[in-house]
């Protein structure tokens, strides 16, 4: 349990951390929402003073940390200045939007990678290990840009998929089953482009690891005793290589998240992606602040998760504390 | 006596790229026959590279020989495809050098007993449960050991759990791939009386593969040296010791440690 407690105390100071940083960074940036204001003729300076006096960004650094950590507390998050309302409201819409993606994406990906990359390693050198491994060298080397631009195109010539959003016109008075099917038609297309980049790299790592425990003296013993083929691979094979691959897959989660913002923005999925880039673009500092501690958040999350499942997976982990 | 096994100008060549060691052309088996009597032990002796251990492979069926035939209770091991196989393998049970990675660092004791009869569908779960603990106590552990990881056991006693293991399928061959080799002097001797009263009790024949001529020849009823995947010389340990005939014995005898010119004889003999 200590290593659990551990951990979860590490994610809450990196957190804190995180926090700080980006209010650090983000009041180093010159200029604010306002600043564009001051150009404008028609506007007079008084009002711009009084603006930025009215949403406090004339307070110190620390008074502005702590009235933000004040609304962190409420859940508020902060307030929009360009959608005039609280930032946890309008993030957290899209921070569904964004993790529907990115869940269905890593479960899809963990998937496909981990009965690819064990039969990759179980014929090692031979065709089928070969084949995919050439298979993920080419995907490794498409930028995710392009595969998402590429599936657009595609999108577009072919009219099988719609071409961006999340839902069709006319939404609301489908059925629930007609629902379900729009939204898995229109969530097709970013989840591809999500587990094609990030797969070649889970697939690796697998094959790496299972190759590397397959000779084991264990696993021959257990071929002495008759163990089918399957039993063998998923039973002992596969948890003798998993550590590193639930720390892997912890990363996979922040990789899958920081590509889905490019994907979204791509492929105008009304997650956090385009929320962020309007919002950095026009300088609405607390959905700038909010988004990226969000971002943290579902990271340390993962990561979190991550080490449960390392916790659950090998008992030497849970004996560890005691044996100190 | 009617011989339990009996192999039979067994070749076996690695191709391609699975060729273990520098990658040196030539067969890791070359022409290699002998057979062993039930209850007896026939020990397998050579230098690293000389074959000893492609030789355990092929025997236990882990690896398929180029060609020949092992015979073995009225099968040619060789021809079996894998499902015919899966019916012979608890009677030839392997036991391996290392100790620590030849055992599931996941599973209990327990666990490790039971494995093989969940694999060949064996009995229940309290019956799997009891003959573990039955094991774990004929091999010189306490019943206590059940729930503990392999991470808390000593040397030794991983090699008795290995050896439990090996014996839970109720084998008649057991082979012994170096299995005392990783172990110090005193647990040494320790396991080398254990499998001799295991041989005695279960009726056992053994193969056992190692590099000690002088613990082969406490152990065995006969000796067959290796050399480069062959077998050069096969006798009686007294013979062998006392008149090695072939340049790969006397090397080996040069090898054992304070017998540099004639090696004594152990006690036992």
């Amino acid at each position: 349990m200590r290593f659990l407690l551990r951990r979860l105390i590490h994610a809450v100071f990196l957190l804190f951390g995180v926090s700080i940083l980006t209010f650090l960074f983000s009041s180093l940036a010159p200029g604010d929402y306002f600043g564009e204001m001051r150009l404008d003729p028609h506007i007079a300076p008084e009002t711009v003073t009084a603006l930025r006096a009215q949403y406090q960004l004339d307070q110190p650094l620390p008074v502005r940390y702590a009235r933000w950590m004040k609304s962190v507390v409420h859940g508020d998050l902060g307030f929009s200045f360009s959608y005039n309302s609280p930032v946890g409201p309008l993030l957290w819409v899209r921070a569904r939007n964004t993790l529907l993606l990115t869940v269905t994406a890593t479960l899809l990906t963990w998937g496909l990678a981990l009965p690819l990359g064990v039969w990759s390693a179980e014929r090692l050198g031979h065709l089928p290990d070969t084949l995919i491994s050439w298979t993920m060298a080419g995907l490794l080397v498409v930028p995710d840009l392009a595969l998402a631009l590429g599936l657009l195109l595609f999108a577009v010539r072919s009219g099988w998929f719609p071409t961006g959003g999340l839902a069709s016109i006319g939404f609301d008075s489908l059925s629930p089953l007609d629902k379900l099917r729009d939204l898995a038609l229109h969530m097709i297309l970013p989840v591809v482009v999500l587990v094609l980049t990030a797969l070649p790299l889970v697939v690796r790592h697998v094959r790496a690891a299972m190759a590397g425990v397959l000779d084991a003296p264990f696993l021959r013993a257990a071929r002495g005793h008759g163990i089918r083929r399957h039993r063998l691979l998923y039973r002992y094979a596969l948890p003798a290589a998993a550590n590193p691959l639930i720390s892997l897959f912890g990363f996979s989660i922040g990789a899958l998240l920081s590509s889905s913002l490019l994907v979204e923005v791509v492929m105008s999925w009304p997650g956090m992606g385009p929320f962020l880039v309007e919002a950095i673009l026009s300088r609405d500092l607390y959905v700038v602040i909010g988004g990226v501690l969000l971002s943290t958040l579902f990271l340390v999350a993962g990561n979190f998760g991550a080490d449960l499942l390392l916790y659950w997976a090998d008992p030497r982990i849970r004996t560890e504390p005691e044996a100190k | 006596m009617q011989p339990l096994i009996q192999v039979e100008h067994l070749v076996k060549c690695y191709s391609g790229r699975n060729v273990p060691g520098d990658g040196e052309v030539g067969p890791a088996l070359n022409d290699v026959s002998f057979s062993v009597a039930p209850g007896r032990t026939l020990a397998l002796v050579g230098e690293s590279g000389s074959g000893k251990s492609t030789l355990a492979l092929c025997l236990a069926g882990l690896e398929r020989p180029t060609s020949g035939r092992i015979n073995f209770g009225g099968h040619d091991i060789v021809a079996l495809d894998e499902k015919q196989l899966r019916a012979v393998r608890p009677q030839i049970q392997l036991v391996f050098q290392d100790p620590v990675s030849s055992l599931n660092p996941r599973f209990t004791a327990l666990e490790i007993l039971t494995e093989p009869l969940i694999v060949q569908r064996r009995g229940g779960r309290n019956e799997r449960r009891e003959r573990a603990l039955t094991l774990l106590e004929c091999v010189g552990l306490s019943r206590e050991m059940a729930d503990r990881g392999t991470g808390e056991l000593s040397g030794g006693q991983r090699q008795r759990l290995a050896i439990a293991r090996a014996l839970s399928l109720a084998p008649k061959v057991l082979i012994l791939d170096e299995a005392l080799s990783a172990l110090d002097c005193s647990v040494q001797a320790q396991i080398a009386n254990l499998l001799m009263e295991l041989q005695s009790s279960f009726a056992l024949t053994y193969l056992f593969i190692t590099h000690d001529l002088v613990m082969a020849a406490h152990l065995s009823d006969e000796i067959a040296v290796m050399d480069r995947g062959r077998v050069v010389e096969q006798g009686v340990p007294e013979k062998v010791l006392r008149a090695p005939e072939h340049e790969a014995t006397r090397r080996l005898m040069a090898a054992v440690p304070g017998s540099n010119v004639t090696p004594r004889l152990p006690r036992a003999l």
